[in-house]
């Protein structure tokens, strides 16, 4: 790769951006909804316990739940008010899901605790951990891993390098970006209490070209804080904000297959996690709301909201002059690799950065064809693969050889599928291979 | 809301290309070498063209219907491999000849295997080897097929008046030169010479041979179009091209080691049609970096092998075909690296 080795990856796909809808809108805060539900699994690994019942009168910021083990973080209630019913709920990865439903009061009473401490830096490490669990703290680019096991890597892993990702690769979203804008010094504070638990010696922060006035922002507000800090501007390419691929590009480090960024002594965080950090270590204050990016032809007034979680997607679009007439499909996260809903009355929870509403005739599926073997989706894929061999694996149920050709490996960013000129939907494939390969082992075992 | 909602898998978008569409914009970049073909040889290229695009998808529409399959005529590659193997007989051949091959090419080039993206060799090449195997006269002698304005060599009349049958037979004569009456030995001498100071010619198509071999102009053309759409790439072609212009120089020339004409070998006879057009086809050429490069190699060893040494003139078609049979070994032997490492995950 040569001369752009250590600003961008190999592979990778260039959808048009369509950020023009919103990145120009400035955060606007969300009205209170008069219910919310609050779902107890909203991050990898175990659902949290309830610890509230029917009848609990709760405030802002009060836990709902505990954590069931250590990869697991509590959530909190939203909006104060009344617990009316803990009962399953549609959630956005499809099944219903057990939740916390509040009838709100109307005000906004706050639990007292949260307030802030002066000399939090001082706080030790542990105490800075147990604060970041205890605000229910997951990853906030969308695969919501618990932050407090991120930052707990093992002694044998030390950490050297801490990235920031700034990145936002997917097509239409811009709350990262408008965070960015709007609240960098949290981010970049932080950034340092991060910094400080990881006890790191390099701190990157990841931003595409396609954002200069993030590149910008940062840069200044760095040198405000005097924060030892560098901004790395980024080739605008997908999937850019792939952690690996951004450990590549910031770093030049490759993290082995079927490792992680800790194996290369790395680590990479969300520039929302950052930001919730803060507030998590400075203030006590839990994660309650996130920025989301509401878009796409099928919502009239597309904006960039700040939402309470467990807010339902109809009190969001409602905010944002409503659905228009012709709606597809509304999709959870961004084009390439969110996920498609079933029906408006879904919470917002801690990993919803977008909802995109795409119209009838993008959302249509295309008729498939035959393999040409053209070699689009080898050529794209950041990962290597073979994407048409792999699918074509997984058709004829030979997980042996989709295993041999890697498909673990797979990110699941779609990019083949969006380069395939026949129109196979090879992530699809793939994802039911990694799950039939990953079923065969876990029975070997 | 009580409207439905699509579900599917993620992505929900996808850019704008299709099967069809690469097949309809290689016929298209093919289209500049045919006004040329019709140019220097008249209407009957024409007739040629257009009874060999016909058999194409009438005999796809009916190998379909027989075998109970859906007919997908409409996606343009029975189009493109009539016109392709129309590109690969000469002006003057029977009009039977490019309908009898083009049936056979997409019966039993393709729609045996399983129809687009089942084949295992290039059907038009296929197509055009049946041909040369069943009907070696028709396809090899082109004296009825001069171009306007003549022929390169000046030698009209002749069994294969294309430029590199000339060269073989030329040089055939020349290195027995005892053996041949003075006036032959000087024509074939003045024939060398001739061939070799003939780059205006060959470029733009002033020679013999078939229709779509003649001018690399037009052939270029189409070429720069299709790599522009990023439809073709660049390793193929150039592998190919640039092994035959290496082996042509250190052994093709008649003064000894290093002495080939590489324009020569480069723009004559069917090479540009088939390193761009040809050897570059999706469905047999391999998928990966290395293999493609290796698949050029290969084709350009054997198409220089077979001009050099073996008994034909033009060896592009059959080292086509043969590297397309070994087209899955090299996908095999040249998987790309998995990022982080080729361990098992």
């Amino acid at each position: 790769m040569g001369l752009f080795s250590a600003r961008s990856f190999s592979g990778g796909v260039h959808p048009s951006d369509s950020k023009s809808l919103t990145n120009k809108k400035p955060i606007e805060k969300l009205p209170l909804p008069s219910q919310v539900i609050v779902p107890l699994q909203q991050h990898i690994g175990a659902p949290s316990k309830p610890i509230v019942e029917k009848g609990t009168q709760v405030r802002v910021g009060d836990p709902l739940s505990e954590s069931a083990g250590f990869v697991s973080v509590p959530v909190h209630a939203t909006i104060s008010g009344t617990v009316s019913k803990i009962e399953k709920r549609p959630h956005p990865l499809g099944l219903n899901s057990l939740s916390v439903v509040i009838d709100g009061d109307g005000e906004e009473s706050w639990n007292p605790d949260i307030g802030y401490q002066e000399d939090y830096l001082e706080l030790d490490v542990k105490e800075m951990l147990n604060r970041i669990q205890s605000a229910g703290l997951a990853g906030m680019g969308g695969a919501t891993f618990p932050t407090h096991v991120k930052l707990s890597p093992p002694p044998d892993k030390p950490i050297d390098t801490l990235i920031l990702n700034g990145v936002e690769c997917e097509p239409y979203l811009t709350s990262d970006h408008r965070l960015m804008l709007e609240e960098p010094k949290k981010i970049l504070l932080g950034m340092q209490i991060i910094f400080k638990i990881l006890n790191a010696k390099v701190g990157a922060i990841g931003i595409e070209n396609n954002k200069p006035d993030a590149i910008e922002m940062f840069r200044r507000v760095i040198s405000e804080l005097k924060l030892p800090f560098k901004v790395f501007p980024l080739h605008v390419k997908y999937p850019q904000g792939a952690e690996k691929q951004l450990i590549k590009a910031v770093a030049d480090r490759t993290v082995p297959a079927g490792k992680l960024p800790m194996d290369v002594g790395t680590v990479v965080q969300n520039v929302g996690t950052a930001a919730a950090v803060y507030d998590a270590v400075a203030y006590k204050r839990p994660l309650i709301e996130r920025v989301v990016t509401v878009t796409g032809d099928g919502i009239n007034e597309p904006k960039n909201v700040l939402v309470r979680i467990g807010t339902l997607y109809s009190d969001v679009f409602e905010y944002c002059g409503g659905l228009g007439d012709d709606v597809g499909k509304i999709i959870m996260g961004g084009p390439m690799m969110g996920l498609a809903q079933s029906s408006v009355d879904v919470p917002v929870i801690k990993g919803t950065s977008g909802l995109l509403v795409l119209n009838e005739k993008e959302s249509r599926r295309r008729q498939e064809t035959t393999c040409i073997s053209c070699a689009r989706c080898i050529d794209v894929c950041p990962m290597g693969l073979m994407p048409k061999m792999l699918g074509a694996f997984v058709k004829h149920n030979r997980f042996d050889d989709a295993e041999a050709y890697h498909v673990l490996d797979c990110i699941e960013c779609g990019s083949c599928s969006y380069v395939c000129p026949a129109h196979i939907n090879l992530v699809h494939l793939i994802r039911f291979g990694k799950s039939e390969v990953i079923k065969k082992r876990k029975k070997a075992s | 809301m009580d409207k439905k909602l699509f579900i599917s898998s993620s992505p929900h978008i996808a850019d704008q290309e299709s099967v069809t569409k690469i097949m309809y914009s290689v016929t298209a970049s093919l289209v500049p070498a045919g006004i040329a073909a019709v140019y220097f040889f008249g209407l009957h290229a024409l007739w040629v063209m257009l009874i060999s695009v016909a058999s194409a998808i009438i005999g796809e529409a009916l190998a379909q219907k027989m075998m109970k399959r859906p007919i997908t005529i409409s996606d343009g590659s029975a189009l493109l491999t009539g016109l392709l193997l129309a590109y690969n007989v000469s002006a003057d051949v029977p009009l039977w000849m490019p309908a009898v091959g083009s049936f056979f090419a997409i019966i039993v080039g393709k729609q045996v295997f399983g129809g687009l993206g089942y084949n295992p060799m290039n059907p038009a090449l296929l197509g055009r080897a049946f041909l040369l195997a069943s009907w070696p006269t028709h396809m090899t002698v082109f004296s009825g097929a001069v171009p306007r304005g003549g022929t390169v060599s000046g030698i009209d009349i002749m069994t294969g008046a294309t430029p590199l049958n000339v060269l073989k037979q030329s040089k055939e004569i020349l290195s027995h030169a005892s053996e041949y009456p003075i006036a032959q030995v000087t024509q074939a001498h003045d024939a060398i010479g001739k061939l070799y100071d003939s780059f205006g010619h060959l470029f733009m198509g002033q020679v013999g041979g078939c229709l779509g071999e003649t001018s690399v102009l037009a052939l270029l053309l189409g070429a720069a179009f299709l790599m522009y759409k990023r439809y073709i790439g660049w390793k193929i072609p150039f592998s190919y091209i640039g092994t035959v212009a290496l082996l042509s120089w250190v052994f093709g020339g008649t003064e000894g080691l290093f002495s080939g004409n590489i324009i020569f070998h480069l723009f004559s006879g069917g090479l540009i049609l088939g390193a761009f057009f040809m050897a570059t086809d999706m469905v047999t050429s391999p998928v990966t970096f290395k293999g493609r490069i290796y698949f050029g190699i290969g084709c350009g060893i054997i198409t220089v092998v077979i001009r050099l040494i073996g008994g034909y003139p033009e060896g592009v078609s059959y080292s086509i075909l043969l590297m397309n049979l070994l087209t899955p070994v090299l996908d095999r032997w040249t998987k790309p690296k998995v990022f982080g490492g080729n361990k098992k995950s």
